[in-house]
């Protein structure tokens, strides 16, 4: 099947970057219109969206996705690759949500860092990010993604390190860096291993030979993708980082770490689902690996005091519940994108208010310290409670039809799978009640904690706004894409054809359970929070539970046993290797060949014997090798 | 009675290595007749224009061919012309660095103490002779790649090694360190080429004959004492992986590259490489190439052990230099793929990755000039950190030439590894391919481990600072950043010229 091209694509990517590249280049002189060229070529590139939308409409369903090639960029022997776009209705989702979401950050941004000498620097990283994240859902094989992925962690550590004056946020950023780097790792050896196995890294190249390869290989490149998604996506055991990332200014928590980024590990396994359809071992780990960290992320969530971290733990575990879902094949793909598309929105949002609650409370994070605050911010409120009402799941918001798809599909994945599953997902439903509405309490409707130096308000209408147009996504976007199926339809002729899957319990009793899961959780927070006083300081006396999810279930300890302090001895013991054993060897390998110890004796001159003792030796083994090789 | 046969010489194909040689020459008659003060301009201008003109008379005669250029002792081909670019190339952007007169002592004859240095000091004297003597080291480079005899390959690997023994000399700072280092690279570069000779020897024991394709006829026939042969390849390649830097032969590396001048430093590691694997190239692929399932298996281990504990030391390094150096020890593994490949696309690959590297190297080194304290260059790591927070450009500059080495998609680093691994692996050295992927993964740690210091850690109080570039060095650096990340973005151009005129004439 030869595929359309459009040589519209590259203006997508275009535009953002020609504003990263302008606001950089150009330095203080555009500190005067900086943020507003690149909100501009945000907007732009989200009305070539729109416009590549339309364009996908009007055509017929195998016929939607479009190609671009842009040059050569590697042709070695009979390997080559093009640099080209592809933009098919999976990447068309992800286009309209980076950009749009995208551009309604940036609008806010224009305020809530109005005040920043640096601001035209950050808003050209915001800009770099949106070209790279746009490269990465738009790379047409593995290769181009990889450039795409390396380019959102790049912008991601700018963005997360932007006030890298305070010690603690560059750590953060350290922090970020290095365990997405083994997530890379992971990435780069999916790469390869497709590389020397199939012979090809494009995704249309590697889904043609996804039947015949050996289910080895298409088990070792998923295991290896679901490495690259845990980094990219926190996921556990790689979830470490997000929590400090929060560090960054919050419209960078809202775009990269909560709408579009970290969702990056959901895409990767989405669009290699042929790799997945074709290693169930593999696919069982992304289930697995999805439901700890839903269950990992809700129970840090129940303990945060810090409400930015108490976002990022939920953010943390509805990745889960996406890359739960995208690990039950074809039922779930379509799954996995919704949630992540209602996500989007709700969590963007709730960001955003987040932001806005900061701005007016003096950049007050903890939530001890709020209470009260509905009267002082009614439009912050509103939004926050319209976030909150979708990310719990209450009908007929966004995020009941997208996490009520993924419960049904998780039940009726078969057997105790399905079982386990469910009752998993579902218990993360009621637990995220518990704790956003813990959030909700805590900042809004309870008495207030804050002394008389607060003067909380609402913020100004340029903040406002991005807030009210996405609470309107997260009351809407969830029925628009569940109706008639739409977004499964529109998806459809990517995936595999899947079989009929049984029931194992009718959908209107599911949403039923669901449904009392999160009265539940509801229902509880209001009593522990609402109905009781809460301290303005963090109480001592709590459960050993508690105590432990407040440390973020004590992951800092565990990665620094596991992998920090070994690789503090590896390392170490490498100086030992280098200064005993290497030049011990090579004083040794000197011994044995001149069969003199005199030369060597008290050898701080002896250098330069010694390494022309190795290079005897060496010349003697070379010799030694070939004769063997030859007689 | 003896009759003498005057040599026919094709000057045209020529010129490039005469160009340089003449440039060198007049450099040596400024230094005797040139009054002190003028010397440094002219010097620099002098070697600036030989090479250029080297560049442009080599691109004027790119499409010749001939076995016998200088009878049979020079073979001018596509190859060659590729090699001889790069070095020329890499020559000219190492040229700005040794402008910056900083890094080299007043009088290289004073000795280190003495009272003699305490006065060229003060009169603040300046050492120009490095200009001649780099011209004449790349005379030597250019010639090496392209000779095909054996006499001829020895005379330039002297030719380009002996004004290298003397530039390693010549530092400020440190002076006996730097001594100490130039003579521990001349005693073992002597040895090395004891061993050279006596694989010379044995070859021409084996065939009877001192030329590439003479020594090729003779290992088709099959009619030499085998063991000759043996003896002669292996003593050969002792002599050549000296000159690389590969394990077991590369004792000499970090000593030397820690205590040459920087600047020479640089425009060693750079273009010595490019010359010694284009003669590596050459003569394993037009001499031995029938013979390989002979020497292949020994230069599999060797290129392994390589990559690997190149790779593995680097981790433990705490000085940049050093580091640096143990890093050309593990490209040198990768390099080495080239040659146990074999094939067109490994010949392709090495001179790819040979510019590459080269080029990033440069720039690397250029950088580590610039980062000094009050008693001259800082290469201690840890006073390295937090340099992205007061030099961001320098330290961005340095992040990306260490991504180049750690072979990260768009640098140029990535597409060099990528097409040699391939190559290797095309060849049947699965081996290759796995360890050097490996030891890859094992490099990215430590150069992201700088990364990660320059840019997460704070800053150290204690007086380290990056000198403002002169606008010599700004070039090199400039130029060997735009060419790393070009080559990384857009390489088609240079692979299509590559593929298109890389053959090695017989």
């Amino acid at each position: 099947m030869t595929m359309l091209t459009n040589n519209g694509l590259v203006y997508l990517i275009a535009l953002p970057l020609f504003g990263a590249l302008s606001l950089l280049l150009l330095g203080r002189r555009a500190d005067k219109w900086g943020h507003l060229l690149a909100t501009g070529m945000s907007a732009g590139s989200f009305a070539v969206g729109l416009f590549q939308l339309s364009e996908m409409l009007g055509r017929e369903a195998e016929s939607r996705p479009v190609t671009q090639k842009l040059f050569t960029w590697i042709s070695v022997g009979s390997f080559n690759v093009d640099a080209s776009l592809l933009l098919d209705q999976l990447s068309i989702c992800f286009v309209l949500l980076i950009t749009g979401v995208g551009t309604l950050i940036h609008i806010y941004s224009i305020s809530y860092m109005s005040h920043d000498p640096d601001r035209r620097r950050f808003f050209a990283y915001l800009n770099l990010f949106i070209a790279a994240m746009l490269l990465l859902v738009l790379g047409d094989s593995y290769l181009n993604l990889y450039v795409g992925w390396e380019g959102v962690g790049l912008a991601s550590y700018l963005l997360i390190g932007f006030w890298n004056q305070k010690p603690a946020y560059a750590t953060a950023s350290k922090k970020a860096f290095i365990m997405n780097r083994i997530g890379d790792m992971g990435l780069s050896f999916a790469i390869m291993i497709a590389f020397a196995s199939l012979g090809t890294v494009s995704f249309s190249g590697v889904k043609e030979q996804a039947h015949d390869a050996s289910e080895a290989t298409m088990t070792a490149i998923g295991i290896m993708l679901l490495v690259a998604a845990v980094g990219k996506s926190a996921q556990f055991p790689l979830q470490a980082w997000l929590g400090d990332a929060m560090a960054g200014p919050t419209p960078v928590s809202a775009l990269i770490h909560a709408a579009t980024m970290v969702t990056a590990g959901v895409y990767l396994i989405v669009r290699s689902n042929f790799v997945f359809d074709a290693a169930p071992n593999a696919q069982l780990l992304v289930v697995i690996v999805g439901a700890i960290t839903l269950m990992f992320g809700a129970l840090v969530g129940t303990a945060k005091d810090d409400i930015k971290k108490a976002l990022a733990a939920s953010t943390m575990s509805q990745i889960g519940y996406m890359i739960l879902a995208s690990g039950l094949g074809p039922a779930g793909y379509a799954f996995a994108i919704m949630h992540l598309l209602t996500h989007g929105f709700f969590k963007a949002g709730m960001f955003l208010g987040a932001g806005s609650v900061m701005h007016g409370m003096n950049d007050e994070v903890n939530m001890r310290r709020y209470g009260g605050l509905r009267k002082f911010m009614p439009i912050t409120f509103i939004t926050f409670g319209l976030g909150y009402l979708a990310i719990i799941g209450v009908p007929p918001f966004a995020g009941f039809y997208s996490k009520d798809m993924i419960i049904e599909t998780a039940l009726n994945a078969g057997g105790a799978k399905g079982i386990i599953l469910g009752s998993v997902t579902l218990l993360g439903a009621a637990i995220t009640a518990f704790y956003m509405t813990r959030v909700m309490i805590l900042t809004f409707t309870s008495p207030k904690r804050w002394d008389d130096n607060q003067h909380p308000h609402e913020s100004p209408i340029l903040m406002w706004l991005p807030m009210v147009i996405l609470s309107i996504g997260s009351v809407i976007s969830g029925f628009l894409l569940y109706r008639g199926e739409a977004l499964k339809h529109w998806l459809e002729p990517l995936f595999e054809e899947h079989g009929e899957h049984t029931e194992l319990l009718p959908p209107i009793v599911v949403s039923g359970l669901a449904l009392l899961m999160v009265a539940l959780g509801v229902a509880l927070a209001v009593v522990k929070y609402q109905l009781s006083e809460v301290d303005a300081v963090a109480p001592e006396n709590v459960t050993e539970f508690t105590r432990v999810a407040r440390r973020d279930l004590l992951q800092d300890e565990i990665n620094e046993t596991l992998f920090m302090r070994p690789g503090q001895v590896i390392t170490s013991a490498l100086v030992k290797i280098d200064e005993s054993v290497i030049d011990g060897a090579v004083h040794g390998i000197g011994k044995m060949a001149l069969g003199s110890g005199s030369f060597l004796r008290k050898s701080q001159t002896g250098f330069v014997r010694s390494y022309a003792a190795l290079i005897l030796i060496g010349a003697v083994a070379l010799i030694a090798a070939i004769w063997v090789v030859t007689t | 009675m003896i009759t003498f046969i005057s040599p026919t010489l094709d000057y045209a194909l020529l010129a490039p290595i005469l160009i340089v040689l003449g440039g060198a020459l007049i450099g040596v008659l400024i230094e005797a007749f040139a009054p002190r003060s003028a010397r440094g301009s002219s010097q620099l201008f002098i070697t600036l224009a030989t090479l250029v003109l080297s560049l442009a008379s080599l691109i004027r005669v790119r499409s010749g061919a001939s076995t016998t250029a200088a009878m049979e002792s020079v073979t001018f081909d596509g190859a060659g012309v590729l090699l001889q670019g790069s070095i020329l190339i890499i020559a000219i952007i190492s040229v700005f660095l040794l402008a910056d007169q900083e890094s080299f002592t007043a009088l290289a004859a004073a000795l280190p103490g003495s009272d003699e240095e305490r006065t060229s000091l003060q009169q603040d004297l300046k050492l120009t002779e490095v200009y001649p003597l780099a011209l004449f080291a790349v005379a030597g480079m250019l010639l090496f790649p392209v000779s095909t005899d054996l006499i001829t390959l020895f005379v330039a690997l002297e030719m380009l090694s002996l004004p290298l023994y003397l530039l390693a000399g010549l530092s400020r700072r440190r002076r006996l360190m730097s001594q100490e280092s130039a003579l521990k690279y001349f005693l073992l570069g002597a040895f090395s080429s004891a061993f050279f000779l006596m694989g010379i020897a044995y070859l021409y024991g084996y065939s009877a004959a001192v030329t590439f394709s003479g020594i090729h006829a003779a290992v088709i026939g099959g009619a030499g004492n085998g063991v000759y042969l043996l003896l002669g390849i292996a003593f050969l390649s002792v002599g050549l992986l000296f000159k690389v830097g590969a394990v077991p032969f590369h004792a000499w590396s970090p000593d030397v590259y820690q205590g040459a001048p920087t600047a020479v430093t640089a425009f060693m590691a750079a273009a010595t490489k490019v010359a010694a694997f284009g003669a590596m190239l050459r003569i394993f692929y037009v001499s031995f190439a029938e013979a390989y399932w002979q020497w292949r298996p020994a230069l599999i281990v060797i290129a392994l052990i390589t990559m690997v504990f190149g790779s593995l030391v680097a981790i433990a390094q705490r000085d940049v230099k050093r580091m640096l150096a143990y890093s050309s020890i593990a490209h040198a593994g990768f390099l080495l793929s080239g040659v146990i490949a074999l094939n067109k696309s490994g010949l392709d690959a090495s001179i790819f990755y040979l510019f590459a590297y080269g080029v990033a190297t440069v720039g690397a080194f250029a950088i580590v000039t610039l980062v000094r304290d009050a008693a001259g260059e800082v290469t201690d790591l840890n006073r390295w950190s937090g340099l992205g927070k007061r030099s961001p450009w320098v330290a961005t500059a340095f992040a990306g030439f260490l991504l180049a080495f750690a072979g990260i998609p768009l640098t140029s680093g990535f597409i060099g590894k990528f097409s040699i691994f391939s190559a290797a692996y095309e060849s049947g050295s699965t081996a290759i391919l796995i360890t050097g992927v490996l030891s890859s993964a094992i490099a990215a740690f430590f150069y992201i481990r700088v990364i990660v210091l320059m840019f997460f850690k704070d800053p150290v109080e204690d007086g380290t600072s990056v000198v403002i570039p002169s606008v010599y060095t700004q070039i090199t650096i400039a130029i060997s950043a735009v060419v790393t990340f070009a080559l990384g973005i857009y390489p088609t151009p240079l692979i299509n010229l590559i593929q298109s005129t890389a053959q090695f004439l017989r």
